[in-house]
């Protein structure tokens, strides 16, 4: 115990932090200069270096934070490392573009430094996700994990970091939060050294990063509806759902929280999802569920990310060993009522409705609860239908016929493969799209007279930065015996002596 | 009028007068005759006011003083909290705060180094250097390099150049022999009698403008220690820190000093004390009359709890990966001014944010000091070698300062240039 009280008037490890930021910032400016060969290489060993760990972490992360599926991690960390690269391999967000019709040159400026929050339910995905997307796009980029998994993601950027300077990236343009906490984050975020912030997290950390006066990509909630109408390939569907509930135990912001079903297929429904692995819950049974799960209507924070038959055995209930998905009825969607909500856990709301109208209106409803912005899912035949819900839902993804906590992630869907969804103006992000590379770049537009009669110029095969040299830290201990920047020894010492008494003269003005 | 709360000046003019009355009349005229009007009010970070509110850059940084930028907040929290425990403490105990940085010290020197003992200041610190090799070797004769400068303190004077010794009276020229830098032979004719206590270096020597050390010397010059039986003092005190990119400038060439002295950066600013960090040869009068040299501001704590501070943040990787960003950028920028005016900005070296910058001209870096002045930047000609401008930023520096420094030099550079042929010119006229 310190005799001394240490008072800090700003959060522990703020100061050092400030200086990974201004490290980062130095790292920037010269990867701002980078061309695409080089680019391409470091992005290349970086997501090699992702995949080849990206069991480890899996089951690391499972251990830190007792949330998830190892098996289902693995796949989303091979998802954000390799398979992420693939997608964006032949992309370029470096090069200049010669719009010649237009007689506009573009030139593609890094944001700088990128403040990353990432999550805890998808902690090394993330990670892995925005390190990539900053390395595609020549940012230096400051993870800060979630304090639940830092171990974990510090090790993760630490192994990323090492891989990208080895492969002539920028020294120390990844870098980590080791002890991050809320003040210490909250000092980070309104840095002035911050280029963007790009938040995923709890809504508070959102909000903070948009309160930051900084630019900043922060991303809400989602509450998603899975509507199954009575035009649904009915097996299929629950498959999907089941499927995509269970995932990595629905930790992910895209599991659905709550089926919408017409009357008319709902019992044909219910069976399948027993078939596809999901136990329906009697109506004690919700009871037992909502007592234990949801006490006082809220969802228990330490159940997040448990497995079907450890929250089946917490409430009390007995359920076949395999059993993937708890499927729990309920009657009406209104804002108090938690098996409407966003369940971080594999517990499933069921609600009947009569008709297709009032199947989009419970979707609404959900919607108007939380989740605005972000992901609906819809199980139909019928394009009308599709459509409609579409149209209604207040979300800025709708995935049709899939399972939503890949869809949406744009696994399974041709949306842009993410692991930050952007709510958009209705989810009070200035994001709208799933976060993809190109929204951490701007251009530069060099744009010439639209009169025709003046020329453009041909700037084809031209290299707008010049890269002289690469600084790393194991440079810059410099060679023992720095290279003389004088002239020979005796040379010298002539012009000194001459020098020596002209100095002497002027300094004591005899 | 300049209300500073605890004493107050009419007008900058006031203030001039006052400080010729009491303080020091030769030094307050040198600057105005030089075109320097400065008087330092405001300071933070890597800039500083003048008195009539114009902003500088700091270039000088008392010679490293400011290596983590004035008034570093980190620094100031650090001296403040050490304040609610302790003062500069009881010179003659056991105390805690120095042994503390002690300890810490000793870790981060050379293998061979084993403990540390304190001065006031960096004057006081080479006082204690020379008497504890004096002690050791039981010689009196100490060898430095010609133009050096190692302190104005009893002992320390004697190594430095004569201006200062004689004018106190202080030269002992029989007891301190000066050979010139990058002269192995030299050296070795100091050494040969085997009659020397100590070879006392500063890594590059910062009054002299920072030439570099030729490749090999420095560790030549231990060598010789080594076979002629004297003691390698290494004055770290303007290349410690990181300023080189390594914690100490001696340790990166590779040279294991038999006692290695401290000051300056080594408490940011804040609450100045200085250190001598001694080998286990070195150590002897520590153990024989541990009262041999009584300091009672030596070692204050406050100024030991600042410093282990300091060490902590200059350990930081941040900022050895920053050292060389900033070293990088600085000898990228300062090549391309080099371009514009080879014939008069004729010589770059640096080691790290060392630099000295060679004018062709016997005062060169004078012209060019004042007109950075002119142009918002403050950095410091070479005393002892008035080509040469000492340039030396902070370790801390963002890119963006970085730029505006270099924009500003490339146009002071170029201005001096201007007045070094208009006066050329008219001293042909004439």
């Amino acid at each position: 115990m310190s005799v001394i009280e240490l008072s800090h008037r700003e959060p522990p490890g703020a100061a050092r932090a400030a200086m990974m930021l201004q490290r980062a910032h130095w790292a920037a400016e010269l990867f701002a200069r980078y061309d695409i060969e080089r680019v391409r290489r470091i992005v290349d060993a970086v997501a090699a270096a992702g995949e080849a760990h990206a069991e480890r972490y899996a089951e690391w992360a499972v251990e830190e934070t007792g949330m998830g599926v190892v098996e289902h991690k693995v796949l989303k960390n091979v998802a954000c490392s390799r398979e992420l690269w693939d997608r964006y391999r032949d992309h370029d967000y470096v090069s200049p573009r010669i719009l010649a019709d237009d007689k506009v040159l573009e030139l593609p400026r890094p944001a700088g430094v990128i403040f990353a929050l990432t999550p805890t339910t998808n902690p090394i995905a993330t990670v892995y996700f925005k390190v990539l997307l900053a390395l595609m796009t020549r940012n230096a980029i400051v993870v800060s994990p979630h304090p639940g998994a830092k171990a974990v993601c510090a090790d993760a950027v630490r192994v990323l970091s090492d891989a990208a300077v080895a492969a002539g990236a920028p020294d120390g343009c990844i870098q980590v939060v080791e002890e991050p906490s809320i003040p210490l984050i909250e000092a980070l975020m309104t840095d002035q050294t911050t280029d963007v912030i790009v938040a995923t997290g709890g809504n508070a950390v959102v909000r903070a990063a948009y309160r930051s006066g900084n630019p900043a990509i922060g991303v809400g909630p989602g509450n998603v509806p899975a509507f199954v109408d009575a035009t649904a390939d009915i097996a299929a569907a629950a498959r999907a759902i089941v499927d995509s509930k269970s995932f990595d135990n629905s930790i992910l912001c895209t599991n659905e929280s709550a089926i919408i079903v017409e009357e008319e297929v709902a019992e044909q429904l219910i069976r399948e999802l027993g078939r596809a692995g999901a136990h329906v819950c009697t109506p004690e049974e919700v009871e037992r569920v909502r007592e234990h799960l949801f006490p006082d209507h809220r969802m228990r924070l330490d159940l997040i990310g448990k497995s079907a038959t450890v929250l089946a055995e917490e409430a009390g209930l007995t359920v076949p060993a395999t059993t993937r998905v708890l499927v729990a009825p309920f009657s009406l969607v209104v804002p108090e009522e938690p098996l409407a909500r966003e369940k971080l856990l594999p517990v499933l709301g069921l609600v009947r409705v009569p008709n297709t109208r009032a199947g989009i209106s419970a979707a609404q409803a959900m919607l108007r609860a939380t989740g605005a912005g972000h992901s609906a899912s819809i199980h139909s035949t019928r394009a009308q239908t599709i459509m409609e819900y579409g149209a209604a839902v207040k979300v800025l993804r709708v995935t049709v016929n899939v399972g939503n906590s890949l869809g949406s992630a744009g696994v399974l869907t041709n949306l842009a493969p993410t692991m930050t969804i952007g709510t958009g103006f209705y989810g009070r992000s200035s994001l709208g799209e799933n976060l993809e590379p190109r929204h951490l770049v701007n251009w530069t537009r060099v744009a010439y007279n639209a009169d025709r009669s003046v020329p453009f110029d041909e700037f084809g095969g031209m290299q707008p930065w010049r890269l002289e040299t690469v600084p790393t830290a194991a440079s810059s201990a410099a060679p023992a015996d720095p290279a003389p920047a004088t002239p020979a020894t005796d040379v010298l010492r002539e012009e000194v002596r001459r020098l020596i008494l002209e100095e002497l003269k002027e300094l004591t003005r005899q | 009028m300049y209300d500073y709360g605890f004493f107050s000046y009419e007008s900058k003019e006031d203030m001039l007068e006052r400080s010729r009355a009491f303080w020091n009349p030769d030094k307050t005229d040198f600057w105005q005759d030089a075109g320097i009007d400065l008087v330092i009010d405001r300071r933070e970070g890597y800039l500083f006011w003048d008195m009539a509110g114009r902003r500088l850059i700091d270039l000088h940084l008392n010679g490293g003083t400011y290596n983590l930028g004035h008034r570093n907040p980190e620094l100031i929290a650090t001296l403040e909290q050490a304040m609610q425990h302790f003062d500069i403490g009881n010179h003659h105990f056991p105390a805690l705060a120095r042994t503390a940085l002690a300890e810490a010290l000793v870790k981060t020197a050379s293998p061979n180094m084993r403990r540390v003992i304190y001065g006031s200041g960096g004057g006081e610190a080479i006082d204690i250097a020379l008497k504890t090799a004096r002690h050791t070797k039981q010689r009196r004769k100490i060898v430095s390099i010609i133009k050096s400068y190692h302190g104005h303190t009893g002992i320390a004077v004697g190594t430095g150049d004569e201006r200062f010794s004689k004018l106190f009276l202080s030269d002992h020229p029989e007891e301190f022999v000066q050979v010139p830098f990058n002269d192995l032979n030299a050296m070795e004719d100091a050494l040969r009698a085997r009659d020397v206590a100590a070879v006392i270096m500063e890594t590059i020597p910062a009054t002299y403008g920072f030439p570099l050390p030729a490749p090999g010397y420095l560790q030549a010059v231990k060598r010789l220690c080594e076979e002629y039986d004297t003691l390698y003092i290494a004055d770290e005190v303007q290349t410690g820190l990181m300023r080189t990119g390594e914690m100490w400038g001696i340790s990166k060439a590779g040279v294991e000093p038999d006692i290695m002295v401290i000051g300056k950066g080594i408490t940011g600013g804040m609450y100045p004390i200085a250190c001598c960090v001694v080998s286990e040869e070195c150590s002897a009068w520590l153990k024989e009359d541990g009262f041999g040299h009584i300091s009672t501001g030596g070692g204050a704590e406050l100024g030991c709890v600042v410093s282990l501070k300091v060490l902590e943040i200059c350990g930081r990787p941040e900022v050895r990966s920053m050292v060389h960003y900033i070293a990088e950028r600085f000898q990228q920028g300062l090549h391309q001014i080099q371009e514009i005016y080879p014939d008069w900005f004729v010589g770059i070296r640096q080691d790290g944010v060392v630099m000295g910058l060679e004018f062709n001209h016997p005062v060169g870096a004078k012209l060019v000091m004042k007109h950075l002045y002119a142009h918002g930047v403050w950095a410091i000609f070479s005393t002892l070698d008035p080509r040469i401008l000492q340039f030396k930023p902070g370790i801390l520096l963002g890119p963006e300062l970085v730029d505006e420094i270099l924009d500003r030099t490339e146009v002071a550079i170029g201005k001096a240039y201007a007045e070094a042929r208009s006066g050329a010119r008219a001293a042909v006229t004439a």
